[in-house]
């Protein structure tokens, strides 16, 4: 694994041993050490969350980070080229992580210069440190990754953590349940890439029926901006909250996960239940991080 | 019924085998020089398929991005190179596996088209013909992109 751009990139067995790593990174098995080691954080569209993980992530190995969020006062704004804004940096840094609001940028990136480059975000298109991350969390609740039962609630149109999502379970068995309103349903290219699999899925505008078959319940958020009609927004927006009476019939094992930032969309009267695990969730993205950093870094 | 003519060319290229009604967008997007002298045969009778269409581009001979183009609107065509009124070189198209460098990527965010970058696509097996943009990974029919020749 020379970059991380992409969910289509890895195979099953690369992904297996990242989820291992992150545990054993975790657990204290393998501590791997990032001193000496320079990676920079460009978020060319701001960001606080992941960037703050891949910190985190890269200072508590003893790894260095130069970060730039937001485009303001740089040579972005003047019209230098990514390119070039990347080539530069590529001088100083070993390592570049990015996120860039056109889609590709990051496979565009690693193309340009001789550092890994790993994708924070490209657009709606990847964003596979938190299928990762997400995958992670997953294998941590429920033991495995195969033969899961995943509900995808919320944005699937534009949610770019979903789509990377559904690309990192496909290889261990899923069944999903798609459920959103219909304008804001998972992409055509995706639903095709689920049907040339053979991976089973159903699709609905309600959530309650499917909740009872799932082990695992994936919210995101729907932003108010996807819709036209803001009426339309108002009148849906309650049928995708979670609230504990939602998950009243949910199997013992299933785990509520979320992106994050959560804003209406899951009740914080939820937070206490035992299903509700996005906080855990947001931590473990620092030890993926931390797994996904030291491979390409090359220090283990 | 007897089968219409074509004139013959002296030198240039004869597209051969084009699905029936394709000869004129096909011209449309191999955008041959603004002057060559294009003859063009429509709905003619064929043994093989029926129906076909032929185009005859004129001291013209395609070239390897014209083919690849030609391979993702017409994937049975055949092309012959005339050289003096004799059969110089006649081959069936080939499917490339990736095209680079030769399409617009249809989606408006799209690196490709924000930056002074290459577009690519790798062709997927059909049918139906679709390409994969290469940096941003949406999946368009061929002839969404094709008609975004450069």
């Amino acid at each position: 694994m020379n970059n991380l751009i992409s969910m289509n990139d890895l195979s099953r067995d690369e992904i297996l041993e990242l989820v291992q790593l992150a545990g054993d990174i975790e657990e204290g098995r393998i501590n791997p050490s990032l001193k000496g080691t320079l990676t920079a954080l460009l978020f060319f569209e701001p960001s606080t969350r992941t960037s703050f993980s891949f910190d985190a992530a890269a200072k508590r190995l003893g790894g260095a980070t130069l970060i730039m969020s937001g485009t303001g006062n740089t040579s972005v704004k003047k019209g230098e080229t990514l390119a070039d804004t990347l080539r530069t940096i590529a001088e100083y840094a070993d390592l570049i992580v990015m996120r860039n609001r056109f889609e590709g940028a990051a496979r565009y990136a690693s193309e340009q210069v001789g550092v890994p480059v790993i994708n924070a975000g490209d657009g709606a298109n990847q964003h596979p440190t938190q299928a990762l991350l997400d995958l992670y969390s997953i294998a941590k609740t429920q033991g495995t990754l195969e033969n899961l039962t995943v509900g995808l609630v919320g944005d699937l149109r534009y949610g770019r953590t979903v789509h990377s999502l559904v690309q990192a379970l496909s290889p261990f068995k899923p069944k999903f349940h798609l459920l959103s309103p219909a304008h804001l349903a998972l992409p055509d290219y995706l639903l095709r890439e689920l049907d040339n699999k053979g991976i089973p899925y159903e699709q609905s505008e309600t959530i309650e029926s499917a909740v009872p078959d799932m082990d695992i319940m994936y919210v995101t958020r729907i932003q108010r901006e996807r819709f036209p009609d803001q009426e339309e927004y108002e009148r849906l927006k309650g049928s995708y909250i979670i609230r504990n009476a939602t998950l009243e019939k949910a199997k013992k094992n299933m785990k509520l996960l979320h992106p994050l930032p959560r804003v209406e969309e899951i009740a914080t009267e939820v937070d206490d239940s035992p299903r509700a695990y996005y906080f855990p969730q947001a931590k473990n993205g620092m030890y993926m991080r931390q797994a996904i950093l030291s491979t390409l870094l090359e220090v283990l | 019924m007897k089968e219409m003519k074509v004139d013959a060319i002296k030198d240039g290229s004869v597209i051969d085998h084009l699905p029936p009604g394709k000869a004129l967008e096909i011209v449309k997007i191999l955008k041959p020089s603004p002057t060559a002298s294009i003859l063009l045969g429509t709905n003619l009778v064929s043994g093989k398929m029926g129906q076909k269409d032929i185009v005859k581009i004129v001291n013209h001979e395609l070239g390897r991005d014209e083919l690849n183009t030609l391979a993702l609107l017409a994937p049975e065509a055949t092309l012959t190179i005339i050289r003096d009124y004799k059969i110089y070189q006649k081959s069936k198209v080939e499917l490339p596996s990736q095209v680079a460098d030769l399409f617009t990527c249809p989606n408006p965010n799209c690196i490709t088209n924000a930056e002074p970058a290459a577009s690519r696509f790798h062709i997927l097996p059909g049918p139906p013909r679709e390409m994969r943009c290469h940096y941003c990974e949406k999946v368009y029919k061929a002839e969404e992109v094709v008609e975004g020749r450069v």
